[in-house]
């Protein structure tokens, strides 16, 4: 057992809590790419696209998100590639965050009058020109509360990223319990610190979200 | 690197799978049924409960929704015993899903009470029946109606969500895979089929309760 000040602790865990942050920044911008990839497959004529995201959608929303951690790092190393916990953290969160931000997004292209496609695809806009310039500017304003909301989310997920032995936040307070044996003290903080990164993304999505709804956009 | 995978070397585990399934389900069962009634208090509380009462409530919420559940789950497994408070994993386990369902179920129970028209309330009043019966008998069929789907997506939410229990050594379907591969190696198998199990549960337990849902709500809803 090891005496450790408060000081100390709170020092360690927010040394720690920078790899959440960073996983978190990683995560959003990896899934984010995925998920207009997706985006751009479900909507492309000819539509063989929109099977697959459904899929992949599917799987991703429909199985625990530890368990998609563990295929990717115990399956990978058996196809012969070396996974580190980072690697495997962040493969496993980009590949999660898109497929829920590409749901997300979807919902929002398809709050888009069909109209709009009928009429730039009047005006000769090619499939790219029309997603760039008229679809997503438009579902970009609807799109943006429910995407911090989901930004919350994943940061609450990269505590899991902790199992497979990457240490983030959760993880230091698993080495500080188990070095000081004052677990109701080292997972309060740790509870804290996420909540200091989580609630200002909440509260800030509410307000985007009250912004949005007396102009009736829906 | 050659690496033949063997399905085969899992087919004889069957039971312990349907074993693993039956405590996730059953574990997420009886948080589900917990956290619905305690979130139809806390939702009421939230409303039109005295100013510190509401303050409570959504002190509980927030801090419930802004922090990860396996870090409230140590908390509660390890946290909780240093105060003298003795729990199995599976006490702990039940527990800590209930308290993480049941903040997530008070705020959609509470969007569900307001979305019931003021009028029903009025008329119940107006008939001389007691408040108390008026909430349960008028208002309460028809918020849960309206909000049944979000209900059951948080529901499969969580139960996905409670894979995280097997850290705490809760004999659950993921503890399964952990078992399974601890004895023959079969890592990728073992938690392929574990993934591919889940997706069922989840897939069925959705079907399932919106069936439920066409009949026990039938014309209520919205």
């Amino acid at each position: 057992m090891i005496e450790l000040s408060l000081a100390d602790i709170l020092s360690f865990l927010l040394l720690a809590a920078r790899w959440t942050v960073l996983l978190s920044v990683i995560a959003f911008v990896g899934g984010g790419i995925g998920a207009l990839l997706l985006l751009l497959l479900r909507y492309a004529r000819p539509r063989f696209g929109s099977g697959f995201m459904r899929v992949y959608v599917e799987f991703f929303q429909g199985t625990p998100f530890l368990l998609q951690l563990f295929l990717i790092f115990f399956g990978l190393p058996k196809l012969g590639m070396d996974v580190s916990p980072l690697m495997a953290a962040t493969i496993g969160l980009t590949l999660y965050a898109s497929a829920f931000l590409a749901e997300i997004w979807r919902g929002c292209v398809d709050a888009i009058p069909r109209g709009q496609w009928d009429a730039s695809a009047s005006l000769g806009m090619n499939f790219i020109q029309q997603m760039r310039d008229v679809i997503l500017p438009q579902s970009l304003k609807i799109a943006i509360p429910p995407t911090v909301g989901f930004l919350v989310q994943l940061v609450k997920n990269t505590a899991v990223t902790s199992i497979v032995g990457f240490h983030e936040l959760t993880k230091a307070g698993n080495v500080i319990n188990n070095a000081t044996f004052q677990p109701f003290i080292t997972y309060s903080l740790v509870a804290l610190i996420y909540f200091a990164m989580c609630f200002p993304l909440t509260f800030w999505s509410r307000r985007l979200e009250r912004r949005l709804t007396p102009t009736g956009h829906r | 690197m050659g690496y033949s995978f063997d399905f085969g070397a899992i087919a004889g585990y069957a039971g312990l799978f349907l074993q693993g399934a039956g405590i996730t389900l059953g574990l997420i069962a009886i948080a589900a049924i917990l956290s619905l009634f305690i979130s139809i208090g806390g939702a009421a509380t939230a409303l039109w409960g005295a100013k510190w009462a509401r303050g409570l409530v959504m002190a509980y919420v927030e801090a419930i929704r802004n922090t990860p559940f396996i870090v409230q789950m140590f908390f509660i497994f390890f946290g909780l015993p240093s105060l003298g408070l003795k729990l199995t994993a599976m006490t702990a386990a039940v527990i800590a899903v209930t308290v993480n369902l049941t903040a997530y179920c008070i705020e959609i129970m509470r969007a569900g009470i307001e979305s019931v028209s003021p009028g029903q309330r009025e008329a119940g009043l107006a008939l001389g029946l007691h408040p108390i019966w008026v909430f349960v008998s008028v208002i309460l069929p028809q918020a849960i109606a309206n909000v049944y789907p979000a209900l059951v997506s948080q529901i499969i939410l969580t139960m996905l969500e409670s894979a995280v229990v097997s850290q705490i050594a809760v004999m659950d379907l993921t503890h399964v895979a952990d078992l399974i591969q601890s004895r023959n190696y079969r890592t990728f198998e073992a938690y392929f089929v574990v993934a591919v199990i889940y997706l069922v549960m989840a897939i069925c337990l959705r079907r399932v309760m919106a069936r439920a849902g066409q009949r026990l709500f039938a014309g209520r809803a919205r």
